[in-house]
């Protein structure tokens, strides 16, 4: 049998008894391999999104032709709701010329699926549909079908077209070969080729068009699992039982309070963690409820009153410049006017509708986990760390949780449950409770943002100042950090540290805007090389990381997001200030020419009223109407978007009500323009949420915001706006990512729009009738 | 702001109240309890005072409805009893002894899904779909006892249901899509 897995692979999938790809090997298969120097990275992706850690933790094949004809392909990127299970079948249906419903696409198994790391941050576009990883598999599967079938046929294979499952001869359609007749009882494994020819976007049948999600029909029916659904022989059913405050440490567990309840099976402890297994998610519930725990007092929270006000003072810090020109202060002193200002952005939840689940069975010294994770092999890895294990002793499943939007508690509950699993020595599922889910997230890190901007006497803008002080704690586990969430904390493991650095080194090159710290309308040069988006040479962007008395994480957007939000808000002052329009002024300091055509397309289809802000001659009170826009260019390189929002405000009661946001994105080609189109409308009325109503609250000892009642959302029946998307359909442009850009700029282009209506500027999310009205009373009379 | 916040929040006060009293209540005793889900007639053994929620998704292996926060405030774990939807996670099992309760899954199948299930998958509306439950089941009950619903009524109805996805405009599309092709 021959097949080039790694001893790692075929381990794991001998010891979890799964035998598909042995099958198709053993029957005659074709397979497509690579090896680790293949798995291409992608602009602005870090290497621990991008890919995997070491070779031994890679498996190697991409796809598998069965002697019958059948399509599997194996990728590393889930579908956590974002339609990527479609996009990726669409994928290789059309490099294989099959039909949708001839593929089978297995994802996010760490048996049988390469590691692509985490699917995150709008890198699964970009990762599988360029010349690369899984679209270059799909190629090179048919380029070696085609030469298969020029042996066969003696017809040269330029005179070859694959289609409908079978390579058939351009000239005269009836010779051709089936694919499963081209295998027959062969093995074939050939390597993944860099120079297979993709199908050209013209002649695209399946990708670039609307398919209909494949998961949609069975998740109406209630035929859909759902980590949730899981069910496992024998299996139990865990509750953890959290510290009464953060920082608190277990003093005592009195187990003789919960002893002869119906059901229970274990109280499990271990260094600060305590859980309890019992027969049925109620009995785990009530024990759960009744078990006395005594925690020493909590280390205490710093006052939410002036926290963020306080986070600049905050020391240790670890300082990045990623840009300084290092003429800041002259240029700022011979500028003919300068602004100034200060933008907040909070703590957010992720705030997953349904609370997380896992299932896991630990067995000995081996592991099965079906985890809703976003990155099976990482996490795969902390799990091994956590139970001292050896990593091939771990396998990790994906099934899809209820969304996450960055990191939830998908992670953290399925550390519970092999916490919980290892100590009854039975598979145990663990579904949080909504307060354990929003008590104890990876929140979405706070930021405090100073900019300081310089006009000339032409009004053009010459200088920007960024610096920014964030909060952070933990994170993703990563492949050796179970301590990066609360249960490996609890579990006696550390987050990984804060390394203080102050002051800043010097910038490096090339510039590094992952994060988009680095504001659209910089030129962004380091030593002699410009990668900004913008035109303005005075420019230094530089940023403090402190220490987060709570956890954080990537939460849709993470970071570009709150950054957007100032640097889009504090161009429209600086347009204001000059009496630009907030367009007209964009346009005049972006260099990216793709950039500056979503930001025209945007105003083009939502009819922008060229004009400056504020409107002229708006109302002082009751409900005056304006328009705002934002753009930006996600990562540096990774999709570009603008939008226009239109609001009324109540200048009475300080409400905003969003009345059309008017999206125009481009992510090179539109794979499948409704499921871009969805992720448009949720990522931009999800920002709408998070810009109007949602964060984080505390008391002395501990988060407070912890259900619908104290963290506030807009339900279903909420009166929403119309979310217009301009699709920018680059078919022959590299993929880029769709799923966060449009996220990344709704606070501000509503934000902007609040000043347009009123001419108040806020500056502070999200914009409570409270903060809108005391901005209101600040305007100059 | 386009919101029954009165009804919202009363909804939330009155899920907050019972999920306490679900706690207060004795525990551990066992009774058979009959139970009549999707057509289907079950005797249990069960603690009367378990949420409802639990012997549907557990004891029955239903994926309908589904745990969101335990606290009536959500929408997730919405079956219909009655021709009223109600949340199941705060709901005795011992209340709804004997009485018909329809889970999502009962609604359709798969080969012959209900038209309402069917509208969502013409308006493509979803996105991780955990919402599903709760948005097509209480858009079920709203549209059995009023046919012709406004906008208005429709947004009441919704107003207790959370989507975290935001597939909101789509899923009002369906349910409004279902309703019209049920009158033409």
């Amino acid at each position: 049998m021959k097949t080039s897995m790694t001893p790692d692979a075929r381990a794991a999938l001998e010891s979890a008894g799964y035998s598909r790809r042995e099958f198709l090997a053993s029957s005659g298969a074709l397979i497509v391999t690579f090896s680790l120097a293949d798995l291409a990275g992608t602009p602005g992706t870090s290497a621990a999104q991008q890919g995997g850690r070491t070779a031994a933790s890679l498996l190697d094949s991409w796809i598998a032709i069965g002697a019958d004809g059948t399509v599997t392909a194996y990728t590393g990127k889930c579908d956590i709701g974002q339609g990527m299970f479609t996009a990726q079948t669409q994928l290789i249906a059309e490099e294989l010329s099959l039909p949708v419903n001839r593929v089978t696409l297995v994802a996010c198994d760490t048996a049988v699926t390469p590691d692509q790391g985490v699917t995150s941050g709008q890198q699964s576009h970009p990762a599988n549909f360029n010349h690369s990883n899984l679209a270059l598999a799909g190629a090179t599967a048919r380029e070696a079908l085609v030469k298969a079938a020029s042996e066969r046929l003696g017809v040269p294979a330029d005179q070859l077209v694959a289609r409908e499952g079978a390579i058939v001869v351009q000239a005269d359609p009836s010779k051709s070969v089936t694919y499963g007749d081209l295998i027959g009882g062969k093995k074939l494994t050939i390597p993944l080729s860099p120079t297979a020819k993709r199908k050209p976007a013209s002649e695209w049948t399946v990708l670039g068009t609307p398919v209909p999600r494949i998961d949609l029909p069975a998740l109406v029916t209630a035929q859909f699992q759902f980590v949730h659904n899981v069910r496992v022989p024998g299996m139990l059913h865990g509750r953890v039982v959290r510290p009464a405050a953060v920082g608190a440490t277990l003093v005592g567990v009195d187990e003789a309070s919960v002893a002869g309840l119906a059901g229970l099976v274990k109280v499990v402890v271990k260094n600060n963690f305590v859980g309890v297994v019992a027969e049925k998610p109620w009995h785990a519930i009530q024990a759960a409820r009744r078990l006395k725990v005594t925690w020493t007092p909590g280390t205490g929270l710093p006052a939410q009153k002036d926290f963020y006000e306080q986070l600049r003072n905050q020391k240790p810090t670890r300082d990045t410049f990623l840009i300084n020109s290092q003429d800041m202060d002259a240029t700022l002193a011979a500028a003919a006017s300068v602004v100034k200002a200060t933008y907040v952005y909070p703590y957010q939840s992720h705030g997953s509708l349904g609370a997380s689940c896992a299932v896991a069975d630990v067995q000995g010294n081996k592991a099965t986990v079906w985890s809703p994770t976003q990155g099976v092999h990482p996490l795969k890895h902390s799990l091994a760390t956590l139970l001292g294990l050896q990593p091939e002793n771990v396998r990790v499943i994906f099934v899809r949780g209820s969304g996450c939007y960055g990191i939830n508690g998908a992670d953290t509950v399925s550390l519970d449950a092999a916490l919980m699993s290892r100590a009854v020595g039975k598979p145990v599922r663990v579904e949080l409770s909504r307060r354990d889910e929003m008590a104890w997230e990876n929140y979405g890190m706070p930021f405090v943002i100073d900019q300081r901007a310089g006009v000339d006497a032409t009004g053009t803008l010459i200088a920007w100042d960024y610096e920014g002080w964030s909060a952070g704690l933990g994170g993703r586990p990563s492949y050796d950090r179970p301590g990066n969430l609360i249960t490996g904390r609890l579990a006696g493991f550390e987050a990984a540290p804060l390394t203080p650095r102050s002051p800043a080194p010097a910038p490096t090159d090339p510039l590094d805007n992952n994060r988009n710290t680095v504001p659209s309308y910089l030129a962004g040069c380091v030593t002699g090389r410009c990668l900004g988006a913008g035109t303005i040479k005075s420019e230094r962007v530089l940023s403090h990381r402190v220490a987060s008395p709570f956890f954080t994480g990537p939460l849709r957007s993470p970071e570009r997001l709150q950054n957007t939000f100032a640097h889009e808000c504090f161009m429209d002052e600086v347009a204001a200030l000059v009496k630009a329009d907030p367009v007209a002024y964009r346009l005049r300091h972006l260099g990216d020419p793709r950039l500056s055509e979503v930001v025209r397309a945007a105003a083009k289809a939502a009819k922008w009223d060229t004009r400056p802000s504020p409107k002229p001659d708006a109302r002082r009170t009751g409900v005056a109407s304006g328009r705002g826009i934002a753009c930006v260019v996600y990562e540096g390189g990774n999709g570009w978007v603008a939008t226009v929002a239109e609001v009324d405000v109540n200048q009475d009661t300080g409400t905003i009500d969003v009345k059309r946001f008017v999206v125009a994105q481009d992510s090179g080609p539109c794979s499948n323009p409704d499921g871009m189109k969805n992720q448009i409308e949720g990522g931009t009325l999800h920002s709408m949420s998070r810009a109007l109503m949602e964060e984080l609250t505390w008391d002395d000892q501990k988060v407070t915001s912890v259900d619908w009642r104290t963290y506030h959302t807009f339900p279903l029946g909420f009166r929403i706006p119309v979310v217009e998307s301009v699709l920018i359909n680059r078919a022959d442009a590299e993929a880029a990512g769709a799923g966060e850009a449009a996220a990344t700029v709704v606070a501000a282009a509503i934000g902007n729009a609040i000043f347009d209506a009123t001419g108040a500027r806020i500056r502070r999310a999200p914009f409570t009738p409270e903060r809108v009205k005391a901005a209101l009373t600040l305007r100059p009379v | 702001m386009g919101i029954d916040e009165d009804g919202f929040r009363a909804g939330h006060a009155r899920g907050a109240n019972e999920a306490a009293r679900l706690f207060t209540t004795r525990i551990g005793h066992m009774s058979q309890i009959r139970l009549i889900v999707n057509g289907h007639t079950h005797t249990l053994d069960l603690d009367p005072a378990t949420p409802l929620l639990y012997v549907l998704s557990d004891d029955l292996g239903l994926r309908g409805p589904k745990f969101g926060c335990g606290l009536a405030q959500c929408g997730s774990c919405t079956v219909i009893v009655k021709g009223q939807a109600i949340r199941s996670c705060i709901t005795p099992v011992r209340t709804v002894a004997g009485t018909a309760i329809t889970t999502l899954d009962g609604l359709g199948t798969l080969e012959r899904p209900h038209p309402l299930q069917t509208a969502f998958v013409e308006e493509q509306a979803a996105q991780c779909g955990y919402c599903l439950n709760g948005v097509i089941m209480t858009a079920k009950a709203l549209l059995d006892r009023n046919p012709k619903p406004s906008e208005e009524d429709i947004s009441r109805a919704m107003s207790g249901i959370l989507c975290r996805c935001f597939t909101h405009e789509r899923m009002i599309r369906a349910i409004k899509r279902y309703a019209d092709g049920r009158q033409a």
